[in-house]
């Protein structure tokens, strides 16, 4: 077994009788870009939730480096519901949170960016450190973590004059450019150090020029925090330039997977972005 | 914006400060003579308290609770059964006589307060298992039907021999000094203000924001709610200490839904989201009610007497006061902004702008 | 317990429990519009008693009755218009506030127009006269109310489900934009449900108070909370819900009183609301909904 970071079997999430992600599986390894691309409504970001722990899938098991973080089978009324396959296969039950999902090191960005819009920028980065708080509400009210509280405020501080953002540091964060707030919300998910990042259309609204840029950015943050990135995307030219691997969902199923010349040449990843021309 | 010298701002806060403690003092001095403005002003800072502990809550957690009445009422419980006068005590529970345990349980007032805190957020951590897991407006209702449960519980013929059931509570020793009162809600309102400028603070903020995102930060939702709820109660329930002392006698109708509105209406008109924007308004909205009092007395002009000035109409007009701020004035005095002294200066300065634009323009008509 | 005194209690539990429900549907039906907790209901339901006071001391009860349901509706109708429409956009817990606020400048307005005692409620000979049935004996109210609210619920439920005002309120209840988008005039809606709200609210406000024989400026609000917890009980949003809800509360209260523990009658209502809230959030009728991220 490679290093592995991410795995996912047999992932699937129903919606009462609708069928968001069917069977998924899927794995990501250390270092890693991994795109995960399809038409609209795919499920990918539904897949994205189920890895952070928002939604309990219906069926199925994420696996964070090697320890399952969430494993579910249809129960109660998803019994009946319940059209997929593999239903006897997993027995247990687990159920991390988001937050505890977070604290193992599994961050992430939104696709319609949710920064604390009436904080500032700093504020943003400093909420991030906070999950790691070692003195208790008592101590951090008379201010006896001095040191905690400076060691937090100097870590937020360079990441973002790494990210380019330290100027910008007593904004509100809902009053930066879209570019910029894509930008921090990446810092905010950086500040909880992961060791996985997903990013949900980060180039969603950007002008191509931004677009290009952000090639150079995520390989940047890749390397100087030793990250591995999954990622939904929908600009096939940053897909294809940056991405070791791609898996390709339609209709919640996976399609297709492979290096990104693979996918290119694939006849049903072709099918399903411009449509099957139906036998009318 | 323009900005003071820091100097200058720290000096005008000292002099503010030693104003304050100047006037208590000629008040305390003079307590016969002003022992109406007194009690307003007492009545005032212990509305603070009790504001700010709900603007911690609503405002900076995002959680609208509506249980503050049921929280101050164990407060104040706490306070009047452990510090009524021992010989006293015959004299209160006269119909059902009180509780053998209790007969001769006494503690001195700073302890019966804390205490009564301590039972506030006790009670707080086991109402907040159900209730912190709703969305907004269940919360509001829920906590409003458990400060109901409380008051019921309170009143309940079965706790007579602790509570003196709905006969209340009377002859609690009232403030040793007219100081107390306001160095105790100096200390809590500057302790939630730490709070809430601490990392804790800051994850409060992070859940009234956006939920979902505190929640991919690593924030755990559910502590850090019950926490912020924990610590509003028990604020809340000192505050309900001191009302205690401050009324001297109190019953269970004493902490109906009404106290709790009026709580919510002071965070609202000082703004949700500013401490001292809850802190004036408590000064305000009490002070208010009481210089509108005049609407109550007949009011006669030229032997006429003017038509809707009667008692209750200082409430009516109170209310549409309050109304208008709500609809038109949203974000209460101060917004989810603080005072501060460079907001001060800046107003000032607009204004003297303004007056200065206005004036050639009178002058203009003038000389048509 | 005597079987026949058992029966007065049931009686007496589905009569109180048919006024509430008729003040629970107005909630719910606010509620699945505007998804707001409208305060103030309770307080209309108590203006009505006003107005029923002051109707009925210059005219028959036949003329006075139309005055006050018209006047209720009105009242309901100029308090959304006054203190919600402007709040449309607003977030919800604004909203919230003002119900808050207006419920207590309807509170100060009674305590400044009728004082703060309380005012004897008009005796209406019709409905007070003693019925004997069998063992029960009980004014003619106690066994019109729950009938009354029966037939007054099922008509609702035919206007909504087949009336064309009807289907644009299901429609605004399911989703507020589209149904905007879709060229529903959504303020005509709201008016009108506020209207049909306040109706019930002075219906129930009728049968509530012939019962209890006074009104004071504080007689609508714990009455009116507890609709409210009524209507979450059957399913925030579901008409035969708040019904249900309004008379499981009725029957339950009753049942406090007789067993001798009435002053936990009125904490019984939020025990219930409690213990609903933990286990089936979404009441008897209520369907669930997952919250999209």
């Amino acid at each position: 077994m490679s290093d592995q970071v991410l795995s996912l079997n047999d992932v699937t999430m129903q919606f009462g009788g609708v069928v968001a992600v069917n069977n998924l599986s899927l794995e990501v390894n250390k270092g890693e870009i991994v795109a995960l691309i399809g038409p609209n409504g795919a499920g990918k970001t539904t897949a994205f939730n189920v890895i952070t722990g928002v939604y309990a899938p219906t069926n199925g098991k994420v696996s964070f480096q090697g320890k399952p973080i969430i494993s579910n089978f249809p129960q109660g009324k998803m019994k009946k519901l319940y059209s997929g396959e593999n239903a006897g296969k997993y027995t247990e039950l687990i159920r991390k949170t988001p937050d505890v999902i977070t604290k193992l090191g599994v961050a992430r960005t939104f696709q319609n960016i949710r920064l604390f819009k009436n904080l500032t920028v700093f504020d943003n980065v400093l909420i991030a450190k906070h999950m790691n708080i070692k003195s208790n509400v008592f101590s951090a009210t008379l201010r006896l973590n001095h040191k905690e509280e400076q060691t937090m405020r100097k870590e937020s501080m360079e990441l973002l004059e790494i990210l380019g953002l330290a100027h910008l540091k007593d904004e509100i964060s809902s009053s930066l450019p879209y570019g910029q707030q894509r930008k921090l919300e990446i810092a905010r998910a950086l500040a909880t150090k992961p060791s996985l990042l997903l990013l949900d259309e980060p180039a969603a609204g950007m002008n191509p020029h931004e677009t290009h840029d952000l090639t150079a950015f995520i390989r940047m943050l890749k390397d100087d925090f030793h990250l591995t990135v999954l990622m939904i995307e929908h600009h096939m030219n940053l897909v294809m330039e940056i991405s070791d691997r791609i898996y390709v969902l339609d209709f919640g199923k996976l399609i297709a997977s492979g290096t990104p010349a693979d996918i290119q040449s694939n006849q049903r990843v072709i099918d399903a972005y411009l449509g099957v021309a139906d036998d009318e | 914006m323009m900005k003071m010298k820091k100097n200058t701002k720290i000096l005008l806060s000292v002099l503010i400060l030693i104003a304050a403690v100047a006037a208590l003092w000629y008040l305390d001095a003079n307590k016969n003579q002003y022992s109406y403005a007194i009690s307003i002003l007492q009545r005032s800072a212990i509305y603070a308290i009790a504001a700010v502990a709900m603007n911690m809550l609503t405002g900076f957690t995002g959680l609208f609770s509506l249980g503050q009445a049921g929280f101050m009422a164990i407060g104040a419980y706490t306070v009047a059964i452990l510090t009524i006068p021992v010989e006293m005590r015959a004299n209160v529970y006269y119909i059902n006589g009180i509780a053998d345990f209790l007969a001769n349980l006494s503690l001195p007032f700073w302890a019966a307060l804390i205490l009564g805190g301590v039972l506030a957020a006790l009670v707080g951590f086991f109402v907040g298992i159900p209730v912190l897991r709703l969305k907004s407006d269940y919360l509001a209702i829920a906590t409003l039907g458990f400060s109901e449960i409380i008051r019921a519980i309170i009143a309940a013929p079965q706790l007579d021999r602790i509570t003196n059931g709905s006969y209340g509570l009377k002859s609690i020793p009232a403030f040793s000094s007219v100081f107390e009162a306001f160095f105790i809600a100096g200390i809590c309102i500057l302790l939630m203000i730490l709070i809430i400028n601490s990392s804790y603070g800051r994850a409060f903020k992070a859940i009234k924001e956006d939920e979902t995102a505190a929640q991919a930060m690593g924030i755990n939702l559910f502590k850090h709610k019950s926490m912020s709820f924990i610590i509003s109660c028990f604020f809340t329930g000192i505050a309900g200490g001191l009302l205690a002392v401050f009324m001297r006698s109190i019953d269970s109708k004493t902490f109906q839904i009404a106290l709790t509105y009026d709580i919510l209406l002071i965070v609202v008109l000082g703004g949700l989201g500013s401490i001292t924007g809850s802190v004036i308004g408590a000064f305000l909205m009490t002070a208010g009610r009481e210089w509108l009092r005049f609407f109550d007395n007949p009011l006669m002009i030229g032997g006429f007497q003017v038509p809707l000035f009667r008692t209750g109409f200082r409430m009516v007009i109170f209310s549409l006061i309050l109304m208008a701020v709500v609809l038109y004035y949203r974000k209460g005095l101060f917004g989810d902004k603080e005072f501060t002294w460079d907001r001060m200066y800046n107003f000032f300065i607009r204004l003297r702008d303004r007056i200065r634009r206005k004036t050639p323009e009178k002058g203009d008509k003038g000389n048509v | 317990m005597d079987f026949a005194v058992f029966l007065q209690h049931c009686l007496t539990g589905i009569s109180l429990g048919g006024a509430y429900a008729l003040i629970a549907v107005g909630y719910t039906m606010v509620y699945g519009i505007l998804r707001l907790i409208n305060f103030a209901h309770g307080d209309i339901f108590m203006m009505a008693g006003y107005f029923m006071v002051f109707a009925s001391s210059s005219m028959p009860w036949y003329l006075a009755t139309p005055i006050v349901l018209i006047a209720t509706v009105i009242l309901g109708v100029l308090i959304e218009r006054a203190a919600y429409k402007p709040l449309r956009n607003a977030p919800r817990m604004s909203i919230m506030i003002s119900a808050i606020g207006v419920s207590y400048l309807l509170q100060n307005l009674a305590t400044y127009l009728f004082t703060a005692l309380p005012r004897g409620y008009p005796t209406l000979t019709a409905l007070k006269k003693i019925f004997q049935i069998g063992p029960l004996s009980a004014s003619l109210v106690t066994f019109i109310t729950p009938v009354l609210t029966l037939a007054l619920v099922y008509v609702l439920i035919l206007l909504i489900n087949h009336s064309k005002i009807g289907m644009a309120m299901r429609a605004v209840s399911k989703d507020f934009e589209t149904a905007q988008l879709m060229g529903i005039k959504i303020n005509r809606v709201i008016s009108f449900t506020f209207a049909i709200g306040s109706l019930l609210a002075a219906i129930g406000s009728i049968l509530y108070f012939t019962d209890r024989m006074t009104v004071f400026p504080f007689s609508g609000a714990l009455p009116g909370l507890k609709c409210f917890v009524a209507a979450v009980l059957g399913g925030i949003g579901s008409i035969p819900g708040a019904m249900v809800g309004g008379f499981i509360l009725g029957l339950g209260e009753t049942a406090l009183v007789a067993m001798g523990y009435s002053t936990f009658s009125d904490a019984f209502t939020f025990i219930l609301l409690i213990v609903m809230l933990i286990f089936r959030p979404t009441g008897i009728f209520g369907e669930k909904v997952t919250d999209k991220v």
